[in-house]
């Protein structure tokens, strides 16, 4: 079953109309097109409306929908299934909170790598909810350097709530394992594309989301803090997330406007979660086209635009 | 992020304020509670004489520990905040910079100067942590990118101070950025073969543990500093159970390897100009 959102909820009502209009048409043989066109025009208008008006913490929300693709979920429909996982960061573990791979986009090998969140109960467990460990983030690095040392380009998915804040994650270098990503990935030799399919909570996102083109999906979010933890320490209270959100800037729209992402990736306009084929599309296609221009660059330009490109960032009198 | 909890005023931290100071003045150790005066307590580099606690001190102190005479050339001494998101929680960001400059007398959460250490050329951002919390802004970005510059330029080491609860939330993206922007300079510092040591004080927290704080050449630290990516807090929330004696402190973090090692204050200056000189000869 599907989950709507509370603002998805007009749309919810209008679909169960359709569905049961047709329903009715199958059983009495009465020719329901004329109704049934009707409610899909009155669908497709009330879709774009609640999405054409959505406030920064809708597209919070939505970011976080339990129906959106998660990172698996992209690299298979791009690859075509042609994609291999790897595991482990050769020295503690293997995080299942990060993973990655060699994968093929039309012949072309990639290394993709993301976080990973899970599709149900068990496996949100099992993915840590989508919250690396160092581990994870070791293992990034170490795919990554495997894919510059046989020039093979980077793509990685962000979806996550943060970096986990665990004991043991403290134990073994949780600031650390960001920091020498961050560090590492800003040379890579290598094009590297970063794409935000969901949660960019802060340095748990920058952990792997240094490139060349750093890109956001449309109803996604990426921040220093998420808007809950933001109310609660600025405003003392849970209460404040909608206006945590709206300060934060933290939407597609405002990081790009800002100049901290380079673009926005359009979103099928029910949103990722409801139209996933044409969302998987429409990111291979970005993914294609970001490759295009960015592979025939020579290394040491590809590296000296990276860290030119965020030294720009920042605001000072 | 634990900046807007009230620490107890130790120490003060501004220069202004310390000239004010009437000679013979007595200064409590926040830890033993025993008495001082303000010159004797200068004097042994804010450290206590007889439980060795290390008050939070800022960087006009560092300055003048670190610094040969005392002589130093501060860089990008006005460079200021901008309002990008023009921020407001419960206060507006413009007035919250301002007022803090006010009580302060500081321009942002980090000074940047270049001097002498033993003889040797050196480059130091350090930050104050009166200053919001030494927080991590566009301005801590831009000056710390610029010193590096300034090493690069004339050669010299660099050393970062940090004493930070991480990123400035009033700035959320721009802030995050910062972590990238000074990384991305450090690895042009390591082109020229130019040392970095990061110098890890009480407290360096959040996104500056997760990005320069833990890149140095040579991470050192100061003794009982909490060093942390998620602050004791949210891992206690996150685990549901206590934490263990000495967690997250100096000690802590070098026995789990990722510190060089620890210094006392009282011989910073000397423990450095050993450092420095193996680099140099
Ligand atoms: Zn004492």
């Amino acid at each position: 079953m599907s989950v709507y959102l509370d603002f998805e909820e007009p749309l919810k009502a209008l679909e169960e109309q359709i569905e049961q209009t047709k329903e009715i048409g199958a059983s009495t043989e009465v020719d329901m097109t004329d109704k049934i066109n009707e409610l899909e025009s009155l669908l497709s208008e009330k879709t774009k409306e609640i999405f054409t008006g959505l406030t920064p913490w809708q597209r919070v929300q939505l970011s976080r929908h339990p129906d959106r693709p998660y990172s698996l979920a992209y690299i298979n429909a791009i690859t075509d299934g042609n994609f291999q996982e790897y595991h482990g960061d050769r020295s503690v573990k293997d995080d299942k909170a990060m993973i990655g791979g060699f994968g093929s986009i039309d012949g072309q090998t990639v290394m993709f790598i993301g976080q990973q969140k899970g599709i149900n109960t068990k496996m949100r467990q099992y993915r840590n909810f989508g919250m690396p460990n160092p581990e994870g983030y070791r293992k990034a690095l170490r795919l990554m350097k495997l894919a510059e040392k046989f020039d093979k380009p980077i793509v990685t998915f962000i979806d996550t709530p943060g970096a986990f804040p665990g004991l043991e994650a403290e134990e073994r270098g949780q600031g650390e394992a960001i920091a020498r990503n961050i560090y590492e990935m800003m040379r890579l030799k290598v094009p590297v594309i970063c794409i935000i399919i969901g949660e960019g909570a802060s340095g748990g996102a920058l952990g792997i989301g240094v490139g060349d083109k750093v890109v956001m999906l449309e109803n996604t979010w990426y921040s220093v803090i998420s808007p809950e933890s933001c109310s609660s320490i600025l405003w003392r209270s849970w209460d404040f997330k909608e206006i945590a959100a709206d300060a934060l800037k933290l939407t597609s729209t405002d990081m790009k406007k800002n100049g901290l992402v380079d673009e926005v990736i359009k979103e099928p306009i029910n949103g990722a979660h409801r139209s996933q084929e044409e969302m998987f599309e429409i990111v291979k296609n970005s993914i294609k086209e970001y490759l295009t221009e960015l592979s025939p660059q020579k290394a040491d330009k590809r590296i000296n635009d990276r860290i030119e490109k965020f030294s720009n960032m920042g605001v000072w009198k | 992020m634990s900046w807007f909890k009230r620490h107890k005023e130790g120490i003060t931290t501004s220069t202004k304020e310390k000239k004010e100071t009437p000679e013979g003045l007595w200064s409590k150790c926040t830890k033993c509670k025993t008495l001082f005066t303000a010159d004797d307590l200068a004097k042994n580099s804010y450290v206590c004489d007889r439980c060795s606690h290390h008050e939070r001190i800022g960087s006009e102190e560092y300055f003048n520990i670190l610094f040969d005479g005392g002589k130093f050339t501060e860089l990008d001494a006005k460079l200021t905040s901008g309002d990008p998101l023009k921020f407001t929680d419960t206060k507006d960001y413009v007035s919250r910079v301002k007022a803090t400059q006010k009580s302060t007398g500081l321009v942002d959460a980090i000074r940047t100067a270049k001097g002498k250490v033993d003889g040797l050329d050196l480059v130091v951002a350090a930050m104050d942590f009166s200053f919001i919390g030494g927080s991590l802004g566009s301005v801590m970005g831009e000056k710390i990118a610029r010193a590096i510059d300034e090493a690069i330029k004339i050669k010299a080491p660099f050393m970062i101070i940090s004493k930070s609860g991480g990123a400035r939330m009033m700035e959320a993206g721009f802030s995050l950025m910062q972590m990238a922007k000074v990384s991305g300079k450090l690895g042009q510092l390591a082109e020229h073969k130019l040392p970095y040591i990061s110098f890890l004080t009480d407290p360096t927290t959040g996104g500056v543990t997760a990005s320069f704080a833990m890149l140095g050449d040579l991470n050192i630290a100061e003794p009982e500093a909490l060093i942390a990516f998620a602050g004791p807090r949210v891992v206690k929330e996150t685990i549901g159970r206590d934490l263990p004696e000495g967690f997250q402190r100096s000690e802590f973090v070098l026995e789990h390897g990722f510190l060089d090692y620890i210094v006392d204050r009282t011989e910073l200056k000397e423990t450095l100009a050993k450092s420095l000189k193996f680099f140099k000869n």
